[in-house]
């Protein structure tokens, strides 16, 4: 790698000239190095196993870049990564679009670089083409990535609401809200006594052994923004059915969950990185429960709650500690901006 | 816990049984009244056990006056706005303060003494706190006010919209409609008041004042007491929250309140004027008064056509009993203060205990 001249990136490392080049050969080019990326062609030519196919993309924009537990560029790795996972896939490779505003810090880059990387290997995918660029100060925040996904469906599985029957089983993968208090605290400058920290994990590698050991599981998603009232709503409203959720079921760490009460967020309504809620049938769900248990990602799953027939517009129940209900509505989305 | 519950309802369904009839019992609190629909209180109690949520959210009792002088202020190219975060969203005549969030002139801020250092960081703007809240918030703008005026800060302004709970209690049940057995009080306003400010209620219309902490454990076990003081016809002041408020209260800070403010008549959303129930400055204190210092004034405003908060604040009705909840009056696009504020109970109703049917 030749000597940085610059400290800080200028207009022109995204003016598709020497900076350009420079910016993408010898610092990028060096650590997310496969056989695809180095051409450096138009685009990446892939061999896949199978043509079941699944495609996603997302944009991340999360403030601060780094946060307890993570960072922009292992979330936006493990984000897109997990949309491909949930949807039954097996993540193969991901594209890596950087925007990023003039005077950001080479070192900056290069650690989010870094993480991207070691995310990616870690997630088994490789990064095989990109695109930079540049806009003026105060166009962007620091930086903004898009990822985009592509990944090999499991053979024989098939996904999705119509699937999910009353008696179904709901599981969640482990303790709920640390990647949305993490970040809210952070921002906040309110420090806990244990430091709260984002679960933001790739989930492939769980998800694809729960699918491959198991026949029984109807639908999964990460309860991303929105957190896990979010997504049993969708899952409700998709699958025009009732949930009933045991609050003495949901696992919640006791520093995120005073977090919560300090700030005035409900935990179910904020958002996870690192979690996946699955809906099983109730004949295999014990089986997913261990093998989720046995997982360094799914330590403290839980089964949850069922799926119930419902004669009124499908909602999601709490039943609370003290065997009083509650209903759970789709949050609102406003309380917590930019945080994946 | 189970127990402490059992037992409870247990007293409940005696003190129904006994007296064969329902019992009201309202809550003043915001923050009870979101613990309530939270924990699925309602589901656990006697049918006959009716709560109601009254003015105990200082967002909802706000009235439109109020938020129209605020934005008057926020219209100045001279001012800045600071508040709490609940209030930017309150309709007033031209919008809320979140229109005005645009150009600047709005800042949402934690605490009275973050308003005190946007006055210190902008010495060039004039910065207004919008100072709202019960007993438990005054005394901390008292500081913020006293702090002002030993560092000789003169770009500093509050717009006091604070008020006192219990000449709005009074009023409730002066009311020739009123339907409230008892209240369940406050615990964050007790521990700066003392529970003894509620023994004139308990004296002067025959009530029960029960004071309870904010776990669902601590408000059954404080419905469970009044129900059981309506059955035996012993009426008392008690507090079920011993651990935390004392009759008297946090001295030091009813001191600094008093020192700053005086009470004055004022306007409350649904209950109208009541006497002596807010707090203004004193004289002394008279140049942090917006009111005083700008030319600005606090007009009462009547309720939006067929908003019904005020009858919601009062305990007449439930939520869903107005025609706008729900159906053009919802937490994204509030018309009435109590579905604006995430305390109020039409937004708590909203959120935790809305049932829709399904079309056939």
């Amino acid at each position: 790698m030749s000597p940085r001249k610059h400290d800080r990136i200028l207009l022109a490392h995204g003016g598709g000239g020497r900076l350009s080049d420079e910016l993408i050969r010898h610092h990028i080019l060096p650590k997310l190095k496969n056989d695809a990326l180095a051409e450096l062609a138009d685009s990446a030519k892939l061999n896949l196993s199978s043509n079941q196919i699944c495609l996603t993309t997302d944009s991340y924009v999360v403030k601060p870049l780094f946060f307890n537990g993570g960072d922009i560029g292992k979330l936006a790795v493990c984000g897109t990564v997990n949309d491909l996972a949930v949807a039954g896939a097996r993540p193969v490779a991901l594209t890596l679009s950087l925007i990023i505003e003039e005077g950001l810090e080479f070192e900056l880059l290069e650690r989010i670089l870094a993480s991207v990387a070691r995310t990616a290997k870690e997630s088994s995918v490789e990064i095989v083409t990109g695109d930079t660029k540049t806009v003026e100060a105060g166009a962007a925040d620091k930086i903004f990535i898009n990822t985009a996904g592509i990944g090999v469906r499991l053979p024989g599985v098939n996904l999705g609401y119509k699937k999910i029957v009353a008696g179904d089983k709901i599981i969640v993968s482990g303790t709920l809200a640390d990647h949305g208090l993490a970040i809210i605290s952070q921002r906040k400058g309110i420090e806990f006594e244990s430091q709260l920290q984002s679960d933001c994990a790739p989930l492939a590698g769980l998800t694809c052994e729960l699918l491959e050991k198991t026949t029984g599981i109807k639908f999964m998603r990460d309860p991303t923004r929105g957190g896990l009232a979010a997504t049993l709503n969708e899952i409700a409203r998709g699958a025009e059915l009732s949930i009933e959720i045991n609050e003495t079921e949901i696992p919640v760490n006791p520093t995120a969950q005073a977090a919560a009460d300090i700030l005035g967020f409900d935990v179910l309504a904020i958002a996870n990185e690192g979690k996946v809620v699955v809906v099983a049938s109730a004949e295999s769900a014990d089986d997913c429960l261990n093998i989720c248990r046995k997982h360094p990602l799914g330590a403290r799953a839980r089964i949850i709650g069922h799926v119930v027939t419902s004669r009124d517009v499908p909602t999601v129940e709490l039943i609370t500690r003290i065997g009083g209900r509650r209903i759970v509505q789709m949050p609102y989305g406003r309380e917590l901006p930019r945080i994946c | 816990m189970r127990e402490k519950i059992l037992e409870a309802q247990r007293f409940m369904n005696a003190a129904c049984k006994k007296l064969g009839r329902r019992i009201n019992v309202m809550e003043v609190c915001g923050t009870h009244t979101v613990a309530i629909f939270r924990s699925g209180i309602k589901s656990v109690l006697p049918e006959r056990v009716k709560l109601l949520s009254g003015p105990g959210c200082p967002v909802c009792v706000t009235d439109q006056g109020y938020i129209d002088a605020v934005l008057q202020l926020a219209d100045r190219d001279d001012c800045m706005i600071a508040t709490y975060g609940d209030m930017i969203r309150v309709p007033g005549k031209g919008g809320s303060l979140e229109t005005r969030q645009s150009k600047a002139a709005v800042k949402v801020v934690l605490s009275s003494e973050d308003a005190l250092q946007l006055a210190r960081d902008n010495p060039d703007k004039k910065i207004i706190f919008v100072a709202v809240g019960f007993e438990t918030t005054t005394p901390a703008t008292a500081v913020a006010v006293k702090e002002a005026a030993g560092q000789g800060i003169d770009n500093f302004y509050i717009l006091s919209g604070h008020k006192l709970v219990v000449p709005a209690m009074r009023a409730l049940l002066s009311a020739k409609n009123n339907n409230i057995d008892a209240f369940l009080c406050p615990g964050h306003v007790s521990v700066i008041t003392g529970y003894g400010v509620f023994r004139e209620i308990v004296e002067d219309f025959n009530r029960p004042c029960v004071v309870a902490g904010f776990e669902a454990v601590q408000i059954i076990e404080g419905l469970a007491e009044i129900c059981s003081q309506l059955a035996a016809g012993k009426l008392e002041l008690k507090s079920m929250y011993p651990a935390v408020v004392t009759e008297q209260g946090n001295t030091a800070a009813q001191e600094i309140v008093a020192e700053c403010f005086e009470p004055a008549d004022g306007y409350w959303r649904g209950l109208g004027k009541i006497e002596k129930s807010t707090l203004r400055l004193k004289e002394k204190y008279g140049k942090f008064d917006a009111l005083r210092q700008f030319s600005i004034t606090e007009t009462p405003v009547k309720e939006a056509t067929g908003c019904r908060c005020g009858e919601v604040l009062c305990g007449l009705i439930d939520p869903p009993q107005c025609g706008l909840f729900a159906t053009s009056c919802t937490p994204d696009d509030p018309v009435g203060a109590c579905m604006v504020s995430t305390e109020g109970a039409c937004a708590a109703w909203f959120k935790y205990a809305r049932k829709e049917k399904r079309e056939r």
